[in-house]
């Protein structure tokens, strides 16, 4: 039972943890980017502004949710991860085979700092209103997945607010502590693997949430879940593995027709 | 109007993404599985099933769409 326990609050911390920390890599190119170019003031208030405004979503959805019954919640709360954690997880898949372009956060910086620079200039305005929005949307819409994350997990589980914050937290001060050291985009973490990693996660709390909030009653408890997490390893490993063959074949395929066109 | 539309939109993208069939199987999964256990049957192999399959199909749709338009860039 112990050990149940203990299982379930480690993959929450991990998965809120990593979850948190990719977010938190891309929104911290963005508002580098338009840092760097336009100036800090602007930029950091719009940044602030939206994790306020994060911080409030979690403080007001948190308690309300978890008034709700268990068994409703379950299922709201697995369906929803569910969603995400195969979104998450159909990208990653489709990006280790070669059919989607991988994230690039020094490409995604060098854009930004172009249109950073390419928009008007504030005049005498003490609020750099380009910075500030800019800056604001992109933590604003990156982190919002990472709130909902938090609040689903608080109200599937006792403390799990807390765990999940902590980890949330644990993963802001990291990513903020190297971004102010480097001052560059984060391009060396491995964000690709990290997604897949999440998607993983996500899906196999997803499952295992919905399926108890279905009525089924897992084999092993808690343990189940990583019987889950090894199936959906092996199955989106066989997917990768495919997709790629798929996509040499279809090269090639491609290739002899331009050689006899 | 048009911020109400952006609303929805907004929503709709954020938590259905760029599948539907997903959001879509979803319900439908958890619904099959609640029907089967309130038959008295412990139906735990019936979500990860239904999680695969719905993986599958996704993953399907996204390759034909992206090798439809491969094709389409071909010059012929």
């Amino acid at each position: 039972m112990m050990w149940d326990e203990m299982t379930r609050s480690v993959f929450l911390f991990l998965t809120a943890f990593l979850a948190s920390g990719v977010e938190m890599v891309e929104a911290l190119t963005i508002v580098l980017a338009v840092g760097v170019t336009r100036g800090w003031r602007s930029t950091l208030l719009g940044a602030g502004a939206a994790a306020l405004l994060l911080a409030g979503l979690i403080a007001a959805l948190g308690p309300v949710i978890s008034q709700v019954p268990i068994g409703a919640l379950r299922i709201a709360v697995g369906g929803l991860l569910l969603v995400f954690g195969l979104q998450w997880l159909r990208k990653a898949i489709l990006r280790a085979s070669g059919y989607k372009p991988l994230h690039d956060e020094a490409a995604a910086f060098e854009k930004e700092r172009v249109e950073a620079g390419r928009a008007a200039t504030h005049g005498s305005d003490p609020v750099d209103w380009y910075s500030f929005t800019v800056a604001f949307k992109g933590v604003f819409l990156e982190g919002l997945e990472v709130a909902f994350i938090v609040i689903t997990f608080g109200a599937a589980k006792s403390h799990g607010v807390t765990i999940a914050a902590a980890a949330a937290g644990a993963a802001f001060v990291i990513v903020l502590a190297v971004g102010a050291t480097v001052r560059a985009p984060l391009s060396r973490v491995p964000e690709n693997t990290l997604k897949f990693v999440v998607g993983l996660l996500l899906t196999s709390f997803g499952t295992f949430w919905s399926g108890e909030g279905a009525g089924v009653s897992w084999p092993g408890s808690d343990a189940a879940l990583l019987g889950i997490l090894a199936l959906l390893i092996i199955v989106s490993l066989v997917a990768v593995r495919l997709l790629r063959h798929e996509r040499d074949l279809a090269r090639l395929s491609a290739a002899q027709r331009g050689a006899e066109a | 109007m048009r911020w109400v539309i952006a609303f929805l939109r907004f929503w709709y993208d954020f938590i259905v993404g760029d599948d539907w069939l997903i959001a879509a199987g979803i319900v439908a999964s958890i619904a099959v599985t609640a029907v089967i256990a309130d038959q008295g049957i412990n139906a735990w192999w019936a979500m990860p099933l239904a999680v695969i399959a719905l993986l599958a199909a996704s993953l399907r749709r996204a390759v034909r769409k992206a090798s439809g338009e491969a094709q389409a860039r071909e010059p012929s």
